[in-house]
């Protein structure tokens, strides 16, 4: 009998991993493996013909933290990520309580917000491209009837990461305020009438019953937001290219640049083990800190 | 109770809503303290006149007065009630105890007095001991009591109560119907209860106000609503199993009261007024029906019976009744048990000479026997 137990407890032990295999294949695959092959490849130093790679150690992070560029783009990614995350997020959840609200044309005002991130990433540089155009562009046309003078809004490191974060923010908040709308439909209309009764405004309702049950999906619109702070490439490509002078370049587009412009991929390796681990170190205290205070159904 | 203006005071209120429900011209007095029930089918429009008189939904037409103050269009914080919903409407990320004060914390409360009202409604409601709980974690009951302690936390003369028992299994009901009646008249407070299940009105109010298509069918307590129902809607709506309504001229003419016209009448009995015999005798004289099926219940016996014409008629028989389908029967019933409501409204009409019917006499004095010959 006891026997019988074993087994059919090392039976279902076996069921688990088998369940688990065709994802853990996959992952080990795409994710485990070019995670650890990376870092592997950034403590070598670059090979060419005449030298061959050797082992180099932590030599290719010292070198990154000697080069004055990875000040320049490590500054601007959290500006970029500071100022996009919270701005975007916020948009989203005022535009979700207004699409939410009893409006006219409301499916309209959905669909409005919703556009910029149904557009491609290249398509909406693009647009915006035109907007920024000094003189021509939209944006000067408006400044210049009010007797501006023209800006070349990319082309002067002043402005040129501004663009760029408006450009985001106006791209992920349709996207994240569908979310918002998402989880304000799952929230039952008694809970603001029984908040009516009570006594709780409109303002009291948002902050006291509104803002914590949207608790999880803030985390879930945070964690994008953060990842995509660190994934940003396509819109840099056509908008700006990192310049003027570095003023707008991202994490992301430098690793490319030195992995396949300057094709010094040791060095990417070890750029791309340091965002993996600055996000795996948000990641654990964004569980540790706000997890335990957030309610789930 | 000594004051004599009504509590609650609503004058011809209207509120249609584009789907076609909600209340029409609706005119109610309630009285200080009492526990008025809003009965009727789904769609009636009692929910309406609830939320009507919280001032969730505002009135197109009409007024409605709280405690001799118009209210028709103050907010529902500024009309000193409470109000328990359907759902409980719980905050599912706040603590028993943070539900139960939510509203005083709202309105500012000094700290002191927050403690010892929350520890007043804890008590009356039993949930001591379970102040740090999350509602998920709570029984259905147990959420019912919390929705209950925060509508008396405040200490508003009035509760409002949306079907509040609809949620919970049968057993709990029957318990929680005495306990919510209890609080009532222990605190004195005024209640306006919604519910669709005509059991809990009979069993919980001092008055039953009975509504159909956005009107008020009849008001009145329980035993005017069960023995003088006014329509027969009422009749039908009121009682387990509910009253039989035939129309009259399926039965034989010298049944119909004097002066009553068989074609646009209608006949009501309750199941336990009506007698059926198998005696020979009888079905010469009683009106003949076949049984169609019986529903044994302990304490007693619902016998089903088919009459040519008709949707068929219940009769309720004490004890034990064995009866099989395909049985000829003869009905007969006491000259008074008998509702009649005319064709067009279904208003109650009264005879104007009691006991004209024929069978009278004969159904008086034998009913015992006609049941214990099954």
């Amino acid at each position: 009998m006891n026997e019988m137990a074993r087994l059919q407890k090392r039976r279902l032990a076996l069921y688990g991993w088998m369940l688990a295999a065709p994802a853990l294949a996959l992952m080990s695959l795409f994710a485990f493996y070019p995670a650890i092959a990376t870092f592997w490849h950034s403590l070598f130093t670059r090979g060419t013909s005449r030298r061959p790679s050797v082992f180099a150690g932590f030599e290719n992070y010292g070198d990154l933290f000697a080069d004055p560029t990875f000040w320049t783009v490590a500054t601007n990614n959290l500006i970029y990520a500071g100022v996009t995350i919270p701005v975007s997020i916020m948009f989203a959840l005022v535009m979700a309580l207004w699409a939410n609200a009893h409006i006219p044309a409301r499916s309209f005002v959905r669909s409005a917000y919703f556009t910029p991130t149904i557009l491609p990433m290249i398509a909406a540089a693009n647009l915006w491209l035109f907007f920024y155009t000094p003189d021509l562009g939209v944006i000067d046309q408006i400044t210049g009837f009010f007797g501006a003078s023209p800006t070349n809004w990319l082309g002067q490191p002043e402005t040129a990461l501004a663009s760029v974060i408006i450009v985001t923010i106006w791209k992920e908040a349709g996207f994240f305020m569908i979310f918002y709308l998402a989880a304000l439909q799952t929230i039952p209309p008694d809970l603001r009438e029984a908040a009516r009764i009570e006594g709780a405004g409109r303002w009291t309702y948002t902050r006291r019953v509104l803002l914590p049950l949207l608790m999880p999906t803030t985390i879930f619109v945070f964690v994008n937001a953060m990842i995509n702070s660190v994934k940003l490439i396509d819109h840099l490509f056509i908008l700006t290219k990192g310049g003027p002078n570095n003023a707008s370049k991202l994490i992301l587009y430098w690793v490319w640049e030195m992995a396949f412009a300057y094709f010094d991929s040791p060095h990417a390796a070890a750029m791309t083990i340091l965002v993996l681990l600055a996000l795996g170190l948000v990641a654990v205290a964004q569980f540790r800190l706000v997890e335990k205070r957030t309610h789930y159904r | 109770m000594t004051d004599q203006s009504p509590f609650i005071r609503i004058t011809s209120v209207s509120r249609v809503f584009n789907g076609g429900n909600g209340v029409h011209d609706l005119s109610l007095d309630i009285p200080r303290g009492s526990f008025v029930v809003l009965l009727g089918p789904s769609g009636c429009g009692k929910s309406t006149t609830l939320r009507l008189i919280a001032g969730l939904e505002t009135a197109d037409q009409g007024s409605i007065a709280i405690d001799g103050k118009d209210v028709t269009s103050t907010p529902p914080s500024k009309r000193g009630l409470s109000m328990v919903f359907q759902s409980y409407a719980l905050f599912p990320h706040l603590s028993v105890a943070e539900n139960i004060v939510f509203g005083l914390k709202v309105r500012k409360t000094k700290k002191d007095e927050i403690k010892t009202r929350l520890e007043d409604a804890l008590r009356v409601t039993g949930l001591e001991g379970y102040e740090d709980r999350k509602p998920a974690q709570l029984s259905g009951g147990q959420r019912q009591r919390v929705a209950l302690a925060r509508a008396i936390v405040a200490g508003h003369p009035l509760c409002l109560m949306d079907e509040p028992l609809s949620n919970l299994d049968a057993k709990l009901r029957h318990a929680v119907r005495k306990d919510i009646r209890d609080l009532q008249q222990r605190l004195g407070i005024t209640v306006v209860y919604v519910t669709h299940d005509q059991t809990e009105a009979m069993s919980m109010a001092d008055i039953v106000i009975l509504m159909k298509d956005g009107r008020i069918e009849q008001v009145g307590d329980p035993a005017d609503l069960y023995l003088k129902p006014a329509t027969a809607f009422a009749a039908g709506f009121v009682g387990s199993p509910p009253m039989t309504l035939i129309p009259a001229n399926a039965l034989p003419a010298n049944v119909i009261p004097g002066g009553f016209d068989a074609n646009t009448l209608t006949f009501g009995i309750r199941p336990e007024d009506l007698v059926l015999s198998t005696d020979p005798k009888a079905i010469k004289t009683g009106i003949p029906a076949t049984v169609t099926g019986s529903e044994f219940l302990g304490a007693e016996t619902f016998v089903f019976v088919a009459i040519p014409g008709t949707e068929g008629a219940t009769g309720r028989l004490p004890g034990r009744v064995e009866i099989s389908p395909g049985t000829e029967v003869s009905l007969s019933w006491a000259g008074a048990a008998a509702h009649w409501f005319d064709g067009e409204g279904g208003h109650r009409l009264t005879p104007t000479v009691p006991g004209t019917s024929a069978q009278d006499t004969k159904i008086t004095s034998q009913p015992d026997t006609a049941t214990s010959t099954l």
